[in-house]
């Protein structure tokens, strides 16, 4: 079988509009909080929620905007709850990192690696309530050094539940250098607890696709879980507001008024030696260094990928994008309604 | 004297502890570049990245404490010491207990609590009469930069655990992840004696239990910890103009508590208010009345705090957390009844 790649792209591109949206209002101040993206990881939400049936389940992280835009959920409704709008998807009580939906089965949290244990907890119950469905962890290479995350894996295995466990490395845990803070293989780790694992590209959607859906008709059948590494990068940084990413756009402006503290702190009489100073130095600048060269990768945008495979039907392309370029801007502009609607009632 | 932020006061506090006591140590997610003026000062030995690993890393630093470091570990925000709380629980409280006083444990949590900001029920919490409630830890709010600052410098000098709690509204770094100047239609009601003020050249300490009276008055105790302070301290003004006298005490911690100055304020005034941005059950407000009816004190009691799950919802939220209208209307009826 091959992947609708039309589908798939259409599903991702639903997704980038809507959090093109959402960076706009977030921007404006209507939306409160931090905000985390999921721009940069569309190809491996939309490969995987793809193939998942009515039934299953989504643990999600702090992320989940583009699995539930992919999954169906309203994004009506969704802008509402980001607005904090008692009509939104949680009434207003959420917000981005506490998303929940009780008919999709969808359950997310901000705590980093929760949706492991709590994909568990969905394949267990589907075990007695709904075989042949299986839940879905999403969680950052960030989380892959929780304990929980760890604990998860072992109990998938023994339990042979039918969950899977989808690893976006998106190369920062929070704004700290992965590899940095990370030991070994991940698919390694996995493969300890007798999980099949392995690491694939994840900005290649019909690659996420094919490589995923034999390990999740597997687990459907009884097969047990299945743990994929998946690269991709997230151009928006860890939330909007990273300072790295500040930074990175508008390096003097941004450096500014991290320069004179820094520049005081580092001639400080007492501290570590020259060569110690120098060194720090040295790894922040990397830090954003890197940063800077991660903004310039292009290629690594998952939509851009799949639209090369499809701009020979110039037409039908151009038309599929105005349609769902419609469909969410109509979305913002009814939710916006809603919320102003309710301001005015409130001042009347 | 000179002015600093309440992130830079306890840097500056934390700075020159660092250059006195080699074995001082700073640890946590991110740290690296959230304390980048310590990083690059005292280098990576002494300002260390960890993954997000609370659990390991926090138990990590109270063994380390043991054997004779002085970490300064850092739970991003103490929503996130969930999955630390073990070695918290279990182990840093538990230490100098099991070996009747013989060891202890030298180690300070750094953490960031508090809402205000719209970031929902798991991100916003303060959680400090929960933490409190565990004999063997010391929990300090500060709620000024002249108190961050000293209070951090006790924190270290202490020979026990202290959790010491950082509102988001006073620690601007945090509020600068909001977006900072590039988003400026964005306000958050910043008290601001509390995100700025006068500090001392040299850092003495603060001693942990000793809480300082921010107003003087003669009706009313205000009891409270952090931005609670300054929402209090709006509300006097308020209820002043309603001739009504208000004391506002600021407790400064929690463990240890300044029973004699709060027994003393409440006998004077007849009347305690206790004011927790914490859940009101089984907390802070409660304690408080108990140690003055323990006191054998007669008074009049009321308490505002947050009493359900902290609302994503910017509107909702600020009626849920303690603000000065709920705070005037409670001192008003108290001294109605």
């Amino acid at each position: 079988m091959e992947p609708d790649v039309w589908q798939l792209y259409r599903s991702m591109l639903k997704s980038r509009f809507f959090e093109e949206a959402v960076i706009e209002l977030w921007n404006q101040g209507k939306i409160s909080g931090e905000m985390h993206l999921g721009i940069g990881e569309e190809a491996i939400a939309a490969g995987v929620v793809a193939l998942v049936q009515e039934g299953d389940a989504l643990a999600l992280d702090h992320r989940g905007t583009p699995p539930l835009i992919m999954r169906g959920i309203d994004p009506v409704q969704l802008l509402l709850e980001l607005l904090g709008h008692p009509d939104g998807l949680c009434g207003g009580m959420g917000g981005h990192m506490h998303l929940f939906s009780k008919e999709h089965l969808v359950g997310s949290s901000g705590i980093v690696g929760a949706s492991c244990p709590a994909g568990v907890g969905f394949a267990l119950a589907h075990r007695y309530l709904r075989p042949g469905k299986i839940a879905i962890a999403f969680f950052g290479e960030g989380a892959m050094n929780q304990g929980m995350v760890m604990e998860s894996f072992n109990l998938a295995s023994v339990w042979k539940l039918p969950v899977i466990f989808i690893c976006k490395d998106n190369r920062w845990a929070i704004t700290t250098s992965s590899t940095s803070v990370t030991s070994g293989a991940l698919v390694e780790r996995a493969r300890s607890f007798g999980i099949p694992a392995e690491e694939i590209d994840g900005v290649d959607v019909a690659a996420v696709w094919n490589t995923t859906k034999p390990a999740i008709d597997g687990a459907r059948g009884g097969k047990g879980p299945a743990f994929f590494h998946m690269h991709c990068v997230r151009p928006e940084g860890h939330f909007l507001g990273d300072p790295l990413i500040r930074i990175a756009r508008h390096p003097v402006k941004g450096m500014k008024p991290l320069a004179g503290p820094l520049l005081k702190s580092v001639t400080k009489m007492k501290g570590t030696s020259l060569k110690g100073r120098s060194e720090s130095l040295r790894e922040v600048v990397t830090s954003i260094g890197t940063t800077m060269k991660n903004q310039r990768h292009k290629k690594q945008d998952p939509l851009k990928r799949a639209r090369e495979k499809l701009v020979s039907e110039k037409a039908k392309l151009q038309k599929m994008e105005e349609d769902v370029r419609n469909e969410i801007q109509k979305a913002v502009r009814t939710a916006l309604q809603i919320a102003r609607q309710k301001t005015k009632d409130a001042s009347v | 004297m000179k002015t600093l932020s309440f992130a830079q006061a306890i840097e500056s506090a934390l700075a020159q502890a660092m250059s006195a006591d080699d074995r001082i140590i700073v640890m946590g997610e991110d740290v690296e570049l959230i304390r980048v003026n310590l990083f690059s000062r005292f280098g990576t030995k002494r300002v260390l990245n960890t993954p997000v690993s609370e659990g390991a890393f926090v138990g990590a630093a109270v063994a380390a404490a043991m054997a004779g470091l002085k970490p300064v570990v850092e739970v991003m925000l103490v929503d996130f010491i969930g999955t630390a709380m073990d070695a918290i629980l279990n182990h840093a409280a538990k230490v100098e207990a099991f070996t009747n006083g013989r060891w202890k444990v030298p180690l300070v949590i750094r953490s960031a609590c508090g809402g205000g900001y719209g970031d929902g029920g798991q991100h916003e919490q303060s959680l400090w009469g929960w933490l409190a409630h565990i004999p063997g830890l010391a929990i300090v709010v500060p709620s000024t930069p002249a108190d961050a600052g000293g209070l951090m410098v006790s924190a270290i000098q202490h020979e026990g655990p202290v959790i010491f709690l950082e509102h988001k509204l006073l620690a601007d770094y945090w509020l600068d992840y909001m977006g900072g100047n590039n988003r400026e239609s964005v306000q958050f009601d910043v008290p601001p004696d509390g995100a700025y003020g006068a500090v001392p050249d040299q850092w003495g300490a603060i001693p942990l239990g000793q809480s300082a009276i921010r107003r003087k008055g003669k009706d009313i105790t205000i009891a409270t910890v952090g931005v609670g302070v300054h929402r209090s301290l709006e509300a006097a003004t308020m209820l002043q103009k309603k001739g009504i006298s208000s004391t506002v005490l600021d407790l400064r911690s929690l463990a240890p508590l300044d029973k004699a100055t709060l027994c003393k304020s409440v006998e004077k005034t007849g009347r305690l208010l206790a004011v927790d941005e914490d859940y009101r059950p089984y907390g802070l407000s409660g304690e408080l009345a108990a140690v003055v009816l323990e006191a054998g004190i007669s008074f009049q009691y009321a308490r505002v705090c947050t009493e359900e799950t902290i609302p994503y919802c910017r509107a909702r939220e600020d009626d849920v957390l303690p603000n000065k209208t709920r705070i005037t209307e409670a001192a008003a009826k108290l001294m109605n009844e």
